[in-house]
């Protein structure tokens, strides 16, 4: 069965969304130089699902209890390539050590938060919407920094941008909600399907149903949304190669929008599974080999533009592993972790903090030196020119790597 | 309003929607409301007996190897139990009682992978979801998916964990702010020692109990558990609590009217908590007919999914296709984001959401192809570890097989002229304004009546006017 809308197609391809802007939406009309938004900086978050173990991927190989701990998953110290006395970094990460040597990353040790939860899910909330354990967030923290921060983009609504085809409760605010695109041309394709432009442009503000405006609001936004990163993709070519992977396409997506100088302050993406409770040897080292050359590929494509210094990358998972391996030749749930922060302007290169002591733990697991929550502050803050204390609903201390 | 109005507003919130044919013939609120009761106890939804749970349950001294095994077999069943259920929303002839019962399984949410547990919890839901409020919370109360989940089995009087008695008062029964620290503290005290056994059997372990005196809200006394629900239910404000989320489910996503909840809150209270009689007077109160309360609602996912399927049944090639049409619109059944539940309301449309709710009827209904990435889930997690290949799931739709059959040989009385206006009618609580009716024509296929019915029907599916109730 065929509904004829695809007739409309080739016509519908010469009508730009602006054209059909309802007429109830007149008054928020796109706005080029938005004055809230003027800086350059960009954010990119990479999750890494499933809880990736911290203490393979920084290693501290002068420490017997590392060793003893994990007499079949410890990497040796040769094996390790050494970021100085105390601590190497995962063999497969070789290039992000490259940048380690140039100064740009930063290397954040034991982050956690107080009462940690060992459950994926609810510890993944806890991360993705900036709460504490015994607090119950229903919006994300880069969804309250647009609720915050967004109150000129009526028109479209792709400040932040998470590379997937759903959103994550991190990219969630009460009025605001960032936008989901896995592939620019199947969403904007999607997006642009003739009939739902059609309903959006005739739906006038006739009803009293305050629901249904909020529906075709919605939809307008997403429609010119979809436009308007459908023509950004279109400006700049990368000359670089990324991985082909799933990690390495969204990577690619990313920085051609960031080379284009599109209007995303925040790209999210995520990568994994990390959930390595039997055999994680060879899964974690094939994660981190794509996670290894997507970033170096993005790193480069941002230099060749020099806009490296005008983004920051940032890497974290919901939680650390257990100190100790299991009898399966993995690990299972554990706490703090490490975070990498990545970028041409850092102002605190190489280990922020020292490795977490492996002398003093909570059952088994480590103890977390800086709360996660300490992080988001200092981005909010010092690189998003933002308010942490209305997005996160207290002060934290402010960190130095930026 | 008119009746025939009142009668699509009544269905689409007391139910899942108007049924083909229900429209014909209007009837008075007065006769309709009480056929919408069962009159008796539903029959339990059964994936896994007792006996069999004791088979596949995963123990310690099992090998990892086993234990997974068992693991895998456990969600297979959870997804059996969450599928019996949807199909029961569907072909139920009393969608109140799982319209009903769908609001307790958020308002208790339990978030555990244990089919066994969770297919007692809702059992225990839905046959109290229209009866006594207090014997609900005892009953989820004592549940082993309950008890397991909020932690209350390493509730002991040395140790006390406060997360149940937390939960019992911010979320069940009287919600943030009408309880203190310390009366947390306490009822967390008078709950030391309740727990379960390897059967799921609700035990009291006296050893672990702390039998002193506890102050909880004013009172004094060497309270147990059970005290505490009953000091909990002589609050008014417990049913004040409990209204008002009612009122939000049963009425508007946006609009409170604080005296009408407080009316019905204290008519709850003096009917001792009985939830069908409380239901039963929202439904043929006059102002629940007004007209700002059409489509004052955003269907949930779960609601939409069983929508589409009781308008036009769907065979899928493969079965767990509504599985994955829960997730990819962010409502699984037995998997609420946290104890809270689901948030409801405009929480359920993002940009990509909705523009995923807009294409999903050609995808069901037309077999047009659409692929869309599933995020993974922790009880996903643990299973792919082994196997090496970077995770990514798809879903497809296009194996999706309508059975158009009753649907179309209904329409096709319909004259054609009024046929669009008739179907906006039918599957839409909004009336559609002319401009969007014209609209609509143009883009229907008009080679063959049949043709015009099924498109028409997919085209105002998809419409934002669809999303709501």
């Amino acid at each position: 069965m065929s509904v004829s809308r695809r007739k409309f197609v080739q016509l519908s391809a010469l009508a730009s969304a602006s054209l059909l802007v309802p007429k109830f939406l007149k008054a928020f009309e796109y706005n080029p130089m938005p004055t809230a938004w003027s800086s350059e900086k960009v954010l990119v978050i990479i999750q890494l699902s499933g809880g990736n173990d911290g203490l393979n991927t920084i290693i501290p190989y002068r420490n017997d209890i590392y060793y003893k701990s994990r007499p079949k998953l410890a990497i040796d110290r040769a094996t390790a390539l050494a970021l100085n006395d105390e601590a190497g970094i995962h063999p497969a990460l070789q290039q992000i050590k490259a940048l380690y040597d140039e100064g740009h990353v930063s290397i954040l040790n034991g982050v956690g938060y107080p009462r940690p939860d060992r459950s994926h899910f609810r510890s993944m909330d806890i991360w993705q919407t900036g709460s504490r354990a015994d607090e119950l967030l229903t919006t994300g923290w880069i969804g309250r920094y647009l609720d915050e921060n967004c109150t000129n983009c009526d028109s479209h609504n792709t400040r932040a941008i998470e590379v997937d085809d759903t959103l994550s409760l991190a990219m969630k605010g009460q009025g605001r909600s960032a936008l989901a695109v896995s592939d620019v041309d199947k969403f904007y394709k999607a997006a642009s399907d003739p009939f739902f432009k059609k309903m959006a442009a005739t739906h006038a503000e006739a009803h009293e149903n305050q629901l249904a405006d909020y529906l075709y609001k919605t939809l307008h936004e997403t429609v010119s949304s979809a436009d308007y990163v459908f023509q950004q993709s279109k400006v700049y070519q990368t000359t670089q190669t990324y991985p082909d992977s799933a990690l390495g396409k969204r990577m690619k997506m990313i920085g051609s929008l960031i080379n284009a100088h599109a209007d995303t302050k925040v790209y999210y993406v995520a990568h994994g599974s990390f959930d390595t409770h039997v055999g994680q040897m060879q899964r974690q080292e094939q994660l981190f080999k794509d996670l290894d050359h997507s970033i170096a590929a993005l790193v480069a494509d941002l230099k060749q533009n020099n806009r490296f210094s005008d983004v920051l990358i940032m890497t974290f998972s919901e939680f650390g592993r257990r100190v100790a391996q299991n009898a399966s030749n993995g690990t299972d749930h554990g706490t703090a972790n490490n975070m990498f922060m990545i970028s041409g302007a850092l102002k605190k290169a190489g280990l922020y903090n020292p490795l977490s002591d492996l002398t003093d733990l909570d059952e088994g697991d480590l103890r977390y030196q800086l709360d996660f929550k300490q992080v988001y502050a200092t981005i909010l803050d010092n690189w998003l020119a933002a308010s942490s204390r209305n997005i996160l609903n207290r002060k934290y201390d402010l960190l130095g790597f930026i | 309003m008119e009746l025939r109005d009142r009668n699509k507003l009544l269905y689409g919130r007391a139910g899942f929607g108007v049924s083909l044919g229900d429209d014909t013939q209007p009837r008075p609120i007065g006769d309709l409301v009480p056929g919408m009761f069962p009159g008796q106890q539903p029959d339990p939804l059964s994936v896994v007996t007792e006996a069999e749970w004791a088979e596949v349950m995963p123990r310690k001294e099992m090998d990892p190897q086993a234990r997974k095994e068992k693991r895998t077999e456990m969600r297979q069943q959870l997804g059996e139990l969450n599928l019996r259920w949807l199909n029961e929303m569907v072909t139920t002839p009393y969608p109140l009682l799982e319209k009903t019962s769908l609001f307790w399984h958020g308002h208790f949410a339990c978030r555990i992978d244990n089919p066994y547990f969770q297919q007692r919890l809702l059992q225990d839901i839905r046959s109290n979801a229209l009866g006594n409020f207090g014997d609900l919370l005892k009953a989820v109360s004592k549940s082993p998916a309950m008890l397991s989940f909020l932690n209350n089995q390493q509730n002991r009087k040395q140790h006390p964990n406060e997360n149940f008695a937390r939960e019992v008062m911010e979320l069940f029964t009287l919600g943030r702010g009408h309880y203190s620290e310390d009366d947390i503290k306490e009822a967390a005290r008078a709950f030391t020692g309740w727990g379960f056994d390897t059967n799921g059997s609700f035990i009291f372990r006296e050893r672990a109990h702390d039998t002193g005196q506890k102050k909880l809200l004013g009172k004094k006394g060497n309270f147990t558990g059970d005290d505490v629900l009953d000091i909990l239910l002589e609050q008014k404000q417990a049913a004040t609590f409990i209204t008002q989320k009612l009122y939000r489910y049963f009425v508007s996503d946006t609009r409170i009217d604080e005296g009408r909840v407080n009316e019905l809150a204290k008519y709850f209270y003096h009917q001792d908590y009985d939830i069908g009689k409380l239901l039963a007077r929202l439904f043929t109160e006059d102002w629940f007919y007004d007209e700002k309360n059409i489509g004052a609602k955003i269907k949930s996912p779960v609601e939409l999914i069983v929508g589409y399927l009781r308008t036009v049944p769907l065979r899928f090639t493969n079965e767990k296709t509504p599985l994955q049409l829960q997730r990819i619109l962010g409502q699984m059944l037995f998997a609420p984001p946290n104890v809270a539940g689901w948030p409801g309301g405009k929480s359920w449309i993002d940009s990509s959401s909705l523009v995923i709710r807009m294409r999903l009827p050609e995808a069901l209904l037309g077999s047009k192809e659409i692929n869309l990435q599933l995020k993974m889930l922790d009880t996903e997690l643990a299973d792919t570890s082994e196997k090496m290949e970077i995770h990514t799931t798809q879903f497809n739709l296009a194996r999706a097989h309508p059975d158009w059959s009753n649907y179309v040989n209904y329409w096709k009385q319909q004259p054609l002229q009024t046929l669009p206006e008739a179907l906006a009618d039918y599957l839409l609580p909004v009336r559609l304004p002319g401009e969007k009716l014209e609209a609509l024509k143009q883009f229907a296929d008009k080679d063959t009546p049949e043709e015009y019915i099924k498109s028409l029907t997919i085209l105002l599916m998809e419409l934002p006017e669809y999303q709501l109730c």
